[in-house]
């Protein structure tokens, strides 16, 4: 048995019980704005609302409210968690309402990533799920004890019923609302262990595929608010001209123009560029178009080009007697490869591309003396506080974070720099709250870009066609070395998101991988499955490659190297069966990619066609199956992989960032293209979860092997074409052909 | 001063003549279920009615809407009863859900002018809107399931 962990005994302790119950309704949670709570009507938080702990308050009638402690940008998160505490305390999903998670890291800090509130990394269900269940199974235990004494029985004769307490042998029972208002509680109070928790064939919502997310109506009628919903009595809107290359600052500032603009309040000089307050959006904007600055031309940045430094990077990643820091190393793959009777060697490489979510960066902000509080699509409510606390002269704990919906994320919205802009301009009004707008230029220009990388793979084979050794060179900047400087260095030079990925469960006898940082001076930042989004391209296209070199079948193949492994050996089957993997198709061809990432095992097969005489690839359907280890909420995760397989396809075929002297050359959905429903193509998932396996993460796992698998296909339509350079763009599908 | 009528309402907006209709149903009305996410007609996002076409409202001016009858997200219908909204539930559509007002709006104006639309007539009607979480697979199967179910 595991004890119950030390988070939640100091939430449930005798004290703190007194204190919160009655006095404290987290309904108030949210500040200012209304209606941000989901589920049942919201019962009013009043005085004796039962509230055992700091993530459950149970209403006289019935009514249970659960907090959301990870942000919702789509992954569904704000309905798994709550469901996992339900399912545990045997509440009546009917009657469980929502709430977000206030700013408050101690209480609701995942505590498998970093303690802090920062949603990213598939890593919320990995991070809470013991925690939540522990606490749903723990509160029932205390709705028990209490209904014991009411019902005057021993507590071994009760049992629950969603939202109840029974007594079985008398037939008599207790609404949770009722146990709420009347029970005394037993001193001290119940705890839990893993043994409390529900046996699997008694769960009553995980796994259910009746069970719908429950941000979805608010999402179909206009009422969901996000971050730039926010109304807010006496605001101001702002927007901010940004130097147009990173890091250079306004040395000159002409604002005759723009002062002119009726409605316009205030111009505010920035470290990076000019910030403007209005009366209206509109006033903001025009005053912005007028606005005429003088740049410095000192940043370094002004000597990034994109293009010409992925050369280098294939340069560098070829350059073997070069070293990088040592991300993994099992056996001397060198050696191993060095006595190969063939050795395949390989450059694999990927453009930057944009997160581009379909909602702008965004921040409300009102600073008042030495408190600040934020309205903000934020992934990352700890580190907001403390961005916040800096630019406002305070400390992290006077700053009060609101978090909304977010219209998309993919790990944009883990960034602080709309943060910053709110609350610098607020800091100009204090006293008014001011909301920031970026138009769609501005969020592209100014994104953190997945890196730009090249890979470079050098594979062994003996004579019988056996990997003896697998060496893989990764040239990338850092996006830890900015945004995580004592992860990275306590690493000793490793960004462990940038290689992500790079590391698999194929059983070779031989594997090193190497990170060689670069270091150009452009932000980069996480991005929808970050690095397993390019590490997987360049793996499973190599075992492809691999396949090809020995003669056999890919779909064998993956099944000799993961001989061991019969959950990864079952999605690549399933997948296999459901694609119908042996049957030729005319003018089409199947291409099949794996992954093992974020804890889920994912396989799919792309089936594609191909236009030689444009260099079109048309992805026409994908299958995929999925092993998430406990399917959780199965109608969703199939979301989640459509999610992954449609956002893959476009990023593999389209997405592409140029950058030239240090500006970005792509600015809105006109020049940066992303997936169109014309281009999605149909898709087919099984989720195929695996009895007493733990929780995986699900909203990353998704991308990466979709790009793989079109590449592919690619490749055995066209009797070996490979496609090694992200995104597939027809002019390099040409290049390949003809090569 | 500008007099159209939104969701049945009659109005008069005091704005710029040249102002989007997109930041006057945001932030001078409170209709926030209309979104912005390009400002340049290419995403689709901002997507209303204008006398029951599908416009985008981030590239209408406040005086190309006077006398003008608007319908946003809010007003399709008064308790989310329209059968696109029941079928995008159904069908659980959503996401991030912040393209989904203007998708829902966009395939409205299909259903009512095509009541049972090919396949191949969605994906060519909807083209023009943008979702970056990718949920295309399930507006399609929505708009067949409310042009089914009605």
């Amino acid at each position: 048995m595991t004890p119950i962990q030390r988070p939640q005994s100091r939430a449930l302790s005798r004290r703190s019980f007194l204190v919160t119950t009655g006095s404290l309704g987290i309904a108030v949670a949210f500040g200012s704005l209304p209606d941000l709570t989901y589920g049942a009507t919201p019962a009013t938080a009043v005085a004796g609302d039962f509230r055992p702990n700091a993530w459950i308050t149970i209403a006289a009638d019935g009514t249970v409210s659960i907090i959301a402690p990870a942000v919702e940008m789509g992954q569904g998160i704000m309905t798994t968690l709550p469901l996992l505490v339900a399912e545990e305390l045997d509440a009546d999903w009917n009657r469980v309402r929502v709430v977000q998670a206030p700013s408050d890291a101690e209480t609701y800090g995942n505590p498998g990533f970093y303690g802090i509130q920062l949603t990213g990394g598939s890593e919320s269900t990995r991070g809470y799920n013991a925690l939540l269940r522990l606490t749903g199974a723990q509160t029932r235990l205390i709705l028990m004890a209490g209904a014991a004494s009411l019902l005057n029985v021993p507590v071994s004769e009760l049992d629950t019923a969603p939202g109840r307490v029974v007594h079985p042998s008398s037939g008599r029972g207790l609404d949770y609302g009722e146990i709420a208002a009347r029970a005394v509680l037993p001193d001290p109070l119940p705890q839990a262990t893993e043994a409390d928790l529900k046996p699997r064939d008694r769960w009553r919502y995980v796994g259910s595929r009746s069970i719908q997310r429950i941000d979805v109506p608010s999402k179909v009628n206009g009422t969901a608010v996000y971050g730039i919903d926010v109304q807010l009595p006496g605001m101001l809107y702002g927007a901010v001209l940004r130097a147009p290359v990173q890091d250079e600052r306004p040395d000159a500032i002409d604002d005759t123009e723009a002062r002119r603009v009726p409605g316009l309040t205030h111009i505010v000089p920035l470290p990076y560029g000019v910030g403007i307050i209005g009366e209206t959006v509109e006033a903001t904007k025009r005053a912005k178009d007028l606005l005429n600055v003088t740049w410095s031309t000192t940043s370094r940045v002004r000597n990034y080009t994109s293009r010409r430094l992925l050369d280098e990077y294939r340069a560098i990643g070829r350059d073997t007697g070069k070293k990088g820091v040592s991300a993994h190393a099992d056996g001397d793959a060198e050696a191993a490869i060095a006595d190969a009777a063939t050795v395949i060697e390989v450059d694999y490489m990927s453009d930057h591309v944009a997160h581009a979510t379909m909602e702008p960066m965004n921040a409300t902000a009102l600073v008042t003396g030495d408190r600040v509080e934020i309205w903000a699509p934020t992934q990352g409510p700890t580190s907001t506080q403390g961005f916040a606390a800096d630019v406002a002269g305070t400390t992290p704990d006077k700053v009060k974070v609101n978090t909304t919906l977010l219209g998309g994320g993919f790990g944009r919205k883990a960034e602080a720099d709309f943060i910053v802009d709110a609350v610098s301009l607020a800091k100009a009004v204090e006293g008014r709250p001011v909301k920031v707008i970026w138009s769609r230029e501005d969020d592209v220009r100014h994104d953190k870009f997945r890196p730009l990388e090249a890979q470079h793979v050098k594979v062994g084979l003996d004579a019988q066609g056996n990997i003896v050794g697998w060496r893989h060179r990764i040239v990338a900047d850092s996006i830890f070395a900015r945004t995580l400087p004592p992860v990275f260095e306590e690493a000793g030079g490793h960004d462990d998101v940038v290689t992500e990925g790079a590391k698999f469960n194929y059983a070779i006898p031989a594997h090193q991988i190497e990170y060689l940082r670069q270091d150009h001076g452009l932000a980069i930042g996480f991005w929808f499955a970050v690095g397993v989004g390019y590490t997987r391209f360049a793996i499973e296209c190599v075992v492809d490659e691999i396949a090809a070199a020995r003669g056999i079948d890919p779909v064998a193949l993956r099944l000799e190297l993961l001989k061991d492994q019969p959950r990864a050996r079952e999605v690549v089957e399933t997948v296999a069966r459901m694609a119908e993997w042996d049957r030729t198709r005319d003018g089409r061809g199947l291409g099949i990619a794996y992954s093992d990432a974020f804890g889920s095992h994912c396989a799919q097969v792309a089936e594609v066609s191909l236009n030689r005489e444009t260099g079109d690839i048309r992805v026409h359907k994908v299958w995929c199956a999925i092993d998430p280890g406990v399917a959780i909420q199965p109608l969703h995760i199939e979301a989640m992989m459509i999610a992954g397989i449609t956002g893959g396809t476009g990023h593999a075929l389209f997405e592409q960032i140029n950058v030239v002297d240090g500006e970005v050359q792509e600015s809105n959905f006109d020049t940066y293209r992303v997936i169109r429903m014309s281009e999605a193509p149909e898709i087919e998932v099984s989720v195929v979860p695996t009895p007493g396996s733990p929780f995986g993460g699900i909203g990353q796992a998704g991308l990466p092997p979709t790009g793989p698998a079109i590449a592919n296909a690619v490749a055995r339509l066209t009797g070996g074409v490979r496609l090694r350079h992200y995104p597939f763009l027809p002019d390099r599908v040409k290049a390949a052909l003809e090569s | 001063m500008t007099a159209f009528t939104i969701n049945g309402r009659a109005i008069d907006v005091v704005a710029e003549p040249d102002t989007p209709l997109l930041w006057v149903i945001r932030e001078h009305l409170k209709l926030t279920g209309t979104k912005f996410a390009c400002g340049i007609a290419q995403c689709g996002a901002c997507t209303v009615h204008v006398d029951g076409e599908p416009t985008r409202s981030c590239q209408t001016f406040l005086q190309d809407v006077a006398g003008r009858d608007v319908i946003t997200i809010e007003g399709l219908s008064p308790d989310s009863s329209h059968p696109l909204q029941k079928a995008w539930i159904a069908e659980q559509v959503p996401q991030c859900g912040y393209c989904q007002s203007g998708q829902i709006m966009q395939a409205a104006a299909l259903l009512a002018a095509t009541p049972n639309p090919t396949r191949e007539r969605i994906i060519d009607h909807m083209d023009g809107n943008i979702c970056r979480c990718g949920t295309y697979v399930r507006i399609i199967s929505a708009i067949q399931r409310a042009a089914r179910e009605g």
